[in-house]
């Protein structure tokens, strides 16, 4: 068994977790998330460039929160969730034990946040090439241009909201768009009413989206909805000099400093 | 096409509008064409979709006896988007009614027996139906019994009829209030529905018992019946699960392979039995 | 009543033209990694080599949003106005494969059941299904397990299959099959004696559903349910890709003193889907919810309509953000011995 199987075996052999929560492999040659109680299933799972899915988003679950301690295997973006949620205060440090793997393939156990949260500090979120290009390209779009762009994007979008569901940060138990009392975002899934939703989840994500790209990559529709909250991180950059999920920093657009700038006012 | 638009609700006018008990209004609703009230009829135990052009629809029984030809009533407790949308209307606004859906009580199997009625709060719309169609065909059926109870006194609705049932010779009604829920002066019994039917213990012997209230009511009651000798087939309630569309296509009412729209939403007890818990 | 013909290669870029003359057609197109159905002008359009679409063809006579009416709210009363189905144009759908061909039928029969939905029978009435059957197939493909295949003609009114010679056999189906053929007469010729079965996908057969619906009826306290849906995550990828699943939900929109009320797709794998205003959910846990997907389609459609609401065409693992598959949690019921005999807690 490799590092990480070793661990978790181990985790659950000695009863230290209750389950592991990693990847193995699926149908099609893709990977699927797992939930393991025993230890010889942990020779089972898998970690490499197809875990795509951010698994952190099992953490918050009613079916899983009650089943004691969990190990998670958590690639960087998982990790960088995890601190984002705990600092949102929706996980307790005592349940959760982290089998983190780098992007470099080193394995690192946690088994406090403070450790995840320096781990986590040292690393940037960086917006790939390819998106920060197509970002660029939106933006040198006249108004009209990047209208058509996006109602040719979004229009296409039936509202299964499988971005919502594979994302971590979506956790509340009742979605803005479920409020009726105003109805705030129309129902169906015609032009408005995607662009109100589409909208909304960005916004709400802002200064909290870790750019996991899961719910992108959830999206059966292939729509690029992630350039909005990728554009962001950019936009946070420049003027806040850039965003990473702390237990101890500053929530990015939850607070205030005298000399943050005030450039949106024009 | 001769064929109709089965989504397109009939225009109802709100004739009269009664505050029962706090957040809960009884509308009384005639036909805004003449034509389709004279095309329209029901039957005790059905329901329908009412709805606010531009909030959408809710469903409720028709809580007005089928005798009553020349109008409909519905009473509904204000708590959602529509119910709140229909609370805020007025006398002469003209809302929107589609029906009448799913099946009935079989009140023409019942001639010749008893009849008790077993309700608790908010669910006594479905049995007033029921209750006044019964009344209305009187000579029918041998003793009627109701059983009545709310949290509150304040919480009883049809106030005005619960007098008039008590004050009929043919109607033998007990109403009740939860421990705590009286009024100085109220004259009724105190305590839970359940507890009140064991105490009052109903013969059974040709007794039809029709059980409508909340679940927790429900689940209490059943037992004393059994105690009391109701068989499992002499013994009726409705079912309510969400609904849009009423007529077996939206797909989220159903209760195992039953779907209270179109096999309910009246159960018998032993029907009630066979299906999973998904009310 | 199954008539068969030869049709050159050639032919079909004929046939296609004569249908635009008088119909509007729809088919698969590809955008990016996307296959959907779409209005199509020209043959050259048609993705070409697609195994599935993206979206199924049900999205053409089962909008995802559509207006049952307008109403206009003036001098104290309401005006209705309903949609005018006269104006729906004739139809066709073009390239669908003969899963979703088939499941048209379990549309129609919901949509017909007792009370009849006019919107979405007109709709149906206008529309012609040009099928073709399926030479490839993936892994997610269970066609053949639940009651229909590769050259399966339920559904279609006119099945073509591609032959060796890279001619098509066509087979007319129905009446409206053969209102086509007879727009074009010319082209339908003499079948040459190629074997259908020859030019078909291979898919095994993993489970029969007859079986499986024997044994959904006793397995309603399995803890597949809640291991199978652990998973999930609760989103509508599965029911909306479905060419089966006609769940809907109702809603209006309003602008000052007139809105619409309209119908749109919704799954039962949403945890509002069931939960009543008082905060009740009948359906509480993604397993339950799981369960009643599965019995929907298996066990309570065979038994209120005659047939199953799956057709195997596999969308829903394809698009499942989270592996859920289908074909191998049937497979994994159908060997359950999880469930205790009792039917309901």
């Amino acid at each position: 068994m490799n590092e990480y199987q070793t661990i978790a075996a181990g985790l659950l052999s000695s009863g230290t977790a209750a389950m592991v929560i990693g990847y193995s492999e699926g149908s099609a040659k893709r990977v699927r998330p797992v939930f393991f109680t025993r230890p010889e299933e942990a020779s089972t799972l898998v970690f490499d460039s197809r875990c795509v899915q951010n698994i952190a988003v099992y953490l918050t679950k009613k079916e899983i929160r009650t089943e004691g301690k969990i190990a998670i295997i958590a690639s960087l973006p998982v990790m960088r969730s995890i601190i984002q949620l705990a600092s949102e205060h929706q996980l307790s440090e005592e349940k959760i034990i982290v089998i983190g793997i780098t992007p470099s393939g080193e394995v690192k156990q946690f088994n406090g946040f403070d450790a995840l949260d320096a781990y986590v500090s040292s690393t940037t979120i960086e917006i790939e090439a390819r998106y920060r290009e197509k970002i660029e390209q939106v933006e040198k779009m006249t108004l009209t241009e990047r209208w058509n762009f996006w109602k040719n994007e979004l229009s296409a979008c039936f509202k299964c909201y499988a971005c919502r569901a594979a994302c971590p940060m979506c956790y509340c138990t009742r979605c803005t768009v479920e409020m009726n009392q105003p109805q705030w975002i129309p129902v169906p899934s015609h032009t408005l009413g995607n662009f109100e939703w589409h909208i909304m989840r960005a916004m709400h994500l802002a200064g909290r989206c870790v750019d996991c790209n899961a719910c992108a990559e959830a999206c059966p529709l292939g729509i690029p909805f992630n350039l909005l909250t990728k554009q962001m991180i950019l936009q946070f950059k420049k003027d806040f000099g850039g965003y990473n999920p702390s237990l101890k920093g500053l929530n990015i657009l939850s607070s205030y400093l005298p000399d943050d700038k005030e450039n949106f006012i024009q | 096409m001769d064929e109709k638009n089965i989504y397109v609700p009939y225009r109802m006018r709100i004739e009269k509008i009664t505050q029962e008990a706090p957040g809960v209004k009884t509308f009384r609703l005639k036909f805004v064409n003449d034509e389709d009230a004279l095309s329209f009829s029901f039957k005790a135990g059905q329901f329908g979709e009412y709805s606010i052009f531009g909030a959408g629809e809710s469903t409720f029984c028709i809580a007005s006896s089928p005798t009553r030809k020349d109008y409909i009533e519905c009473t509904f407790r204000q708590t959602g988007k529509v119910t709140s949308a229909l609370a805020s209307c007025e006398e002469g606004n003209v809302i929107g009614f589609r029906g009448p859906y799913g099946n009935i009580f079989p009140l023409d199997d019942w001639k010749g027996k008893n009849l008790l009625f077993i309700a608790g709060g908010i669910a006594l719309p479905p049995m007033r139906c029921v209750i006044w169609n019964a009344l209305d065909r009187r000579s029918e059926f041998g003793n009627i019994t109701i059983l009545y109870g709310a949290r509150t006194v304040s919480d009883l609705v049809y106030k005005h009829e619960l007098e008039e049932w008590g004050s009929r010779n043919d109607v033998k009604l007990i109403t009740t209030v939860d421990p705590g829920g009286e009024t100085p002066d109220w004259k009724g019994e105190k305590g839970f529905v359940p507890a009140v039917l064991e105490k009052m213990a109903p013969a059974s012997a040709n007794t039809i018992a029709i059980v409508c209230g909340p679940p927790v009511m429900i689940k209490y009651t059943f037992p004393v019946l059994d105690k009391l000798g109701f068989t499992d087939d002499t013994i009726y309630t409705t079912l309510e699960n969400r609904m849009k569309c009423g007529f077996g296509k939206c797909g989220r009412c159903n209760v195992g392979k039953v779907y209270v729209c179109k096999d309910g939403p009246v159960f018998t007890y032993r029907q009630l039995k066979s299906l999973p818990a998904e009310y | 009543m199954i008539e068969s013909y030869l049709l050159q290669s050639s032919s079909l870029t004929k046939l296609f033209n004569k249908l635009i003359e008088t119909r509007h057609i729809y088919a698969p197109v590809k955008k990016g990694m996307v296959t959907s159905f779409n209005r199509v002008e020209s043959l050259e359009e048609v993705a070409k080599d697609y195994i599935q679409t993206t979206i199924s063809a049900k999205s053409i006579l089962f909008l995802r949003n559509e207006i049952l009416f307008h109403y206009k709210q003036e001098n104290g009363d309401v005006k209705i106005m309903e949609p005018d189905l006269q104006r729906i144009p004739e139809l066709v759908i073009w390239g669908c494969r003969p899963c979703d061909a088939k499941s048209f039928k379990s549309l129609h029969s919901v949509f017909n059941w007792d009370y009849k939905d006019i919107i979405y029978s007109s709709r149906e009435a206008r529309s012609a299904i040009i099928s073709f059957s399926c030479n490839q197939a993936d892994e997610y493909c269970f066609c053949t397990s639940a009651g229909s295949g590769p050259g399966h003609t339920e559904g279609s009114d006119i099945l073509l299959t591609k032959l060796k010679s890279g001619d098509y056999l066509a087979e007319i189906l129905t009446e409206k099959g053969q209102l086509i053929r007879d727009m074009i007469p010319a082209i339908f010729e003499t079948p040459s004696s190629e074997s259908k079965e020859d030019n078909l996908a291979r898919i095994p057969i993993v489970f029969d559903t007859a079986g499986l619906k024997q044994k959904l009826e006793q397995a309603w306290n399995s803890e597949l349910w809640i291991t199978q849906s652990m998973r999930c995550l609760g989103c509508g990828a599965c029911a909306f890709v479905c060419p089966s699943c006609s769940c809907f939900d109702i809603q209006d929109e309003k602008h000052g003193k007139e809105g619409v009320r309209s119908r749109c797709w919704d799954s039962c794998g949403f945890s509002l889907f069931t939960r009543h205003t008082s905060g009740h959910n009948p359906r509480e846990t993604q397993a339950e919810r799981w369960r009643q997907r599965i019995m929907h389609k298996f066990s309570y459609l065979p038994d209120q309509q005659g047939f199953t609401g799956c057709t195997g065409c596999g969308r829903c693992s394809r698009a499942c953000p989270a592996d859920m598959n289908i074909r191998e949690h049937l497979a994994a019921l159908i060997n359950d011995s999880t469930s205790p005999e009792n039917r309901v807690a």
